[in-house]
């Protein structure tokens, strides 16, 4: 039980650069983490901060070019192709987009039955298992004979989490999967995670550039920040009080819907901002004393 | 970029009727509405019906030769169109020519499509093969084409078959190209990321995923290839390579050139049939183009919106605010032709220095308003009712001129993608001089000044550098201040904010924010704040009015809408709004554990 279902050690990833001899460019530069069963880690960061790359690393889409991410005792990084596609059936994933993630030109049902298909389900058990699926997910049944562009974002959104659940896997990563969605269908959406989670013990790598949501969904967080986990631990200690300076930043950035809080918050934001300026200030000058001695 | 925000908000808001769901459902359908397709195609039928009774129709074979019909004029017993110089019978070479123009258009299109497809999906989809296959079409490319079927004349032994064969090599280029680059933009689709994670095999992904994005492309190229292989054959053959005993339009026509002062005729019906089957299959692949891919979007020129026949604004009392809106109505035409309001009688009200928070989900219009009082919805809508004052002024109804004039000195807008607004062509500094000047009628030098000092202004560190910068050497928050910079130059009155932080981080958020705010209490200008996220109106907003399906359903002042709000509609929302004091604390599933321990 104690051993995780993932675990990530040094985990570096870096994209070939096109042209003769260049350097490849590491996106993310060492990062250590675990994910137990049936449990969530919120990974959190603003763009361009390599989370999006740590989920891509684990699926197999994004090259590892360093460390090691081991899966339930297999070592991810030294798979080929055709070891990862056994495994495909335990790890899946939910995007961002809820449009450019659906084949416009393929029907629900295709979409759903893809992946039971290629693991060798016969069509009948496979679209009995599809039409379980659109019941779990809130789909009506007839849905499956749609094309996705007969959908909102949120029931396209409600498609790919059941197409991630379609093979029964214990590790789904998602990419942003609320973040392109109305306020509305994100509560809902988020609620229907937490209640699959809760039923079938799958756990979840939830990567988010909203505290919020982050906060709402997951066990344990990890604070990402120009390609290093800066800060890990409990969601309790990692959202409400945060020890690394960009945490902090990051937590007073958010504002809140209450505009009296808010502006309490604005305030501190400025203060918070201008302390660690001269923290910085005062670091860079006694950094730059010895080379004046 | 506006109207790219606008389309999106405008298929979100009409729902799609059922007749324009059939409508895009069958690309063949859509084709037999579409009389240029069907001429053209109806065309190339009777053609290949003719060639295919080629053995039925005249008397004659086509290489028969009976001296006595020596240049048979038309209408001859047994030669409808006459006889050539050897006394051949030309309807009947003229039925087979169409054959031997059909099977080089199979051959040459054929074996461009085959190789070409293959090298494209192979090479738009394996990184490791895409340069090799790039180099082998780049060298297919670099043979003169014409020269090289010529030369190769004692290996094909003069069948045109093979010559076609050749040429269709040659013409591998054309659809590879294609291929690959819609295979470059599938493969990055989020979908086919999807399939590999659920473990499709790469030939799959390309079978199922791929080819059928690939394929309208494709056949619009194959048509044209045809026409041009029907081409290349007969141009070959009037030059006269190839066997003499192959009946093909373009011998026929060298022969009757040779005749031209005898019988002018002979060289008219080859000439005649090969001008309409090769304008027919270029015709036909346009058509198919505008059907698969649609006719090209136009340029969209920003005009004065459109109204409604016999509109006239309101008569309202001016009510002395800044911006006085009034039972406004926005529509759009649906494909049945009746208008579909999407903004369904709004008043909406700003002072000056006041910052009015317009908010709703997705489709509910609040883009759509911000726009109509810009005066710069896209061409489709069209005004319904209602009156826009800008201190007083109507705005419906002005002329471009005047509305140009305003909107270059008191109305004032910043979009959502600030990357999307920046000419990525032009520096930064080069753009907001061009719109500085524009807007206050200053000199080049005077308006550099400015720009600098307006940089300055709106926290950009070094404002010397980023005058300098290109789009892409500068950060999204970057790109953001610079609009803003642009958008304040000419000091106006009413700034409109569509979504201005919604692209951007959160730490650049509260400083953008900030800056709005401070910039406000410095010029005293109204804004309108589009916007779907309640932490910004608490954040900025003084008061708000909460859109849903094209109406106003609330307003008032921020501080009372969030403490007491009365319609269901805003409490649904603020309710769906993931707080502070949240916190998962249930601990990971017990049953899992339970589950794991018992193996």
């Amino acid at each position: 039980m104690n051993t995780p279902l993932l675990e990530a050690k040094g985990l570096k990833v870096a994209y070939p650069v096109k042209g003769f001899r260049k350097p490849p460019v590491e996106i993310v530069h060492g990062v250590d983490f675990t994910i137990r069963r049936g449990e969530t880690l919120g990974i959190v960061g603003e763009s361009g901060s390599g989370k999006t790359t740590i989920g891509r690393a684990i699926l197999g889409l994004a090259p590892i070019s360093g460390g090691t991410l081991t899966y339930d005792g297999h070592d991810l990084a030294s798979m080929n192709a055709q070891q990862r596609r056994k495994l495909s059936r335990e790890i899946q994933v939910v995007f961002q987009d809820p449009y450019s993630s659906l084949n416009p030109s393929l029907t629900i049902g295709a979409t759903l039955a893809e992946p039971l298909i290629v693991q060798g389900w016969d069509k009948a058990k496979a679209t009995r298992r599809v039409l379980d699926l659109l019941d779990r997910v809130g789909l009506p049944k007839n849905a499956a004979q749609r094309l996705p562009r007969e959908f909102s974002g949120g029931q396209r959104q409600r498609v790919a989490i059941a197409r991630a659940l379609a093979p029964g896997p214990r590790l789904i990563v998602c990419d942003e999967p609320v973040s392109a969605l109305d306020l509305s269908t994100q509560a809902t959406v988020m609620d229907l995670f937490i209640e699959i989670q809760r039923e079938t013990g799958v756990a979840y790598l939830f990567v988010s550039h909203d505290l919020a949501v982050v906060r709402h969904i997951s066990h344990r967080v990890g604070v990402v920040y120009a390609g290093d986990i800066v800060e890990q631990g409990r969601t309790g200690d990692v959202t409400v009080t945060p020890q690394h300076p960009y945490t902090q930043r990051l937590l007073l950035a958010a504002p809140i819907a209450d505009p009296g809080l808010q502006a309490q918050r604005r305030t501190e934001r400025r203060e918070l901002r201008a302390a660690q300026e001269h923290l910085s200030a005062t670091e860079a000058s006694s950094a730059s004393r010895p080379d004046a001695a | 970029m506006a109207t790219e925000i606008t389309s999106d908000v405008v298929t979100s808001a009409l729902p799609a009727s059922a007749e324009e769901n059939e409508v895009r459902r069958n690309a063949f359908q859509r084709l037999l509405r579409d009389p240029q397709a069907v001429i053209t195609g109806s065309i190339i039928l009777v053609f290949i019906v003719l060639g295919l009774l080629a053995n039925v129709i005249p008397a004659h074979g086509p290489n028969e030769v009976v001296l006595s019909a020596t240049n048979a004029p038309p209408g001859t017993e047994g030669y409808p169109l006459g006889a050539d110089a050897t006394g051949r019978d030309i309807l009947s070479r003229l039925l087979h020519s169409i054959n031997t123009a059909m099977v080089a258009g199979i051959i040459g299109a054929g074996i461009a499509l085959i190789i070409g497809m293959t090298l494209g999906l192979i090479g738009g989809y394996f990184d490791r093969f895409r340069t090799p296959v790039e180099w082998g079409a780049t060298i297919i490319q670099t043979f003169p084409g014409l020269l090289l079927l010529i030369v190769l004349m004692p290996l094909t032994g003069g069948d045109y078959r093979w010559t076609m064969a050749i040429f269709g090599v040659l013409l591998t280029p054309g659809i590879y190209r294609i291929v690959r680059n819609q295979t470059v933009g599938v493969s990055r689709e989020l979908y086919v990321d999807a399939a590999r994670v659920s473990g499709v095999t790469d030939f799959r992904i390309l079978g199922r995923h791929i080819l059928s994005v690939v394929r309208g492309p494709v056949i619009v190229a194959t048509t044209f290839l045809f026409g041009s292989a029907i081409g290349t054959q007969a141009g070959l053959a009037f030059l006269g390579v190839g066997s003499k005993e192959i009946p093909s339009f373009g011998s026929m026509i060298s022969d009757g050139f040779r005749n031209l002062y005898i019988a002018p005729s002979q060289y008219i019906w080859p000439a005649v049939a090969l001008g309409v089957l090769n304008g027919a299959f270029v015709l036909f692949g346009n058509a198919l183009r505008d059907t698969f891919e649609g006719a090209r979007p136009k340029a969209e020129k920003i005009e004065a919106t459109a109204v409604v026949e016999g509109f006239a604004a309101d008569d309202v009392a001016d009510s002395g605010q800044l911006v006085q809106v009034r039972d406004l109505g926005i529509a759009y035409r649906s494909p049945g032709g009746h208008l579909n309001e999407v903004v369904r009688g709004v008043d909406l009200e700003i002072r000056m220095g006041e910052t009015l928070g317009l908010v709703g989900e997705s489709g509910s219009g609040k883009t759509q308003t911000a726009f109509g009082v810009l005066g710069v919805l896209p061409a489709e809508a069209i005004v319904t009712r209602g009156s826009v004052r800008l201190e007083g002024r109507e705005l419906l109804g002005m002329s471009q001129a005047d509305l140009n004039r305003l909107r270059g000195s008191s109305i004032a807008y910043i979009p959502q993608e600030p990357m999307a607004n920046l000419d990525p062509v032009y520096t930064v500094g080069r753009q907001l001089v061009e719109g500085i000047m524009a807007s206050t009628q200053v000199s080049k030098a005077a308006a550099k000044e400015r720009a600098l000092e307006l940089l300055g202004r709106v926290g950009i560190p070094d404002p010397a550098r980023t005058f300098g910068a290109y789009p892409h050497e500068i950060s999204g928050g970057m790109a953001q201040r610079v609009l803003i910079a642009g958008a304040i130059a000419p000091k106006p009155k009413l700034l409109i904010a569509d979504e201005p932080t919604t692209a951007l981080d959160v730490t650049v958020q509260a400083d953008i924010l900030d800056l709005l705010r401070d910039l406000q209490a410095e010029m005293g200008m109204g804004i309108i704040l589009v916007t779907h996220n309640f932490g910004v109106v608490a954040d900025i907003c003084d008061r708000l009015a909460v859109m849903q399906q094209g109406e106003i359903v609330e307003s008032g002042t921020t501080v009372e809408v969030f403490a007491n709000p009365q319609h269901s509609y805003t409490k649904m929302l603020l309710n769906s709004i993931l707080d502070e004091e949240t916190i998962r604390t249930d601990p990971p599933m017990a049953a899992a554990g339970a589950r794991e321990g018992a193996r």
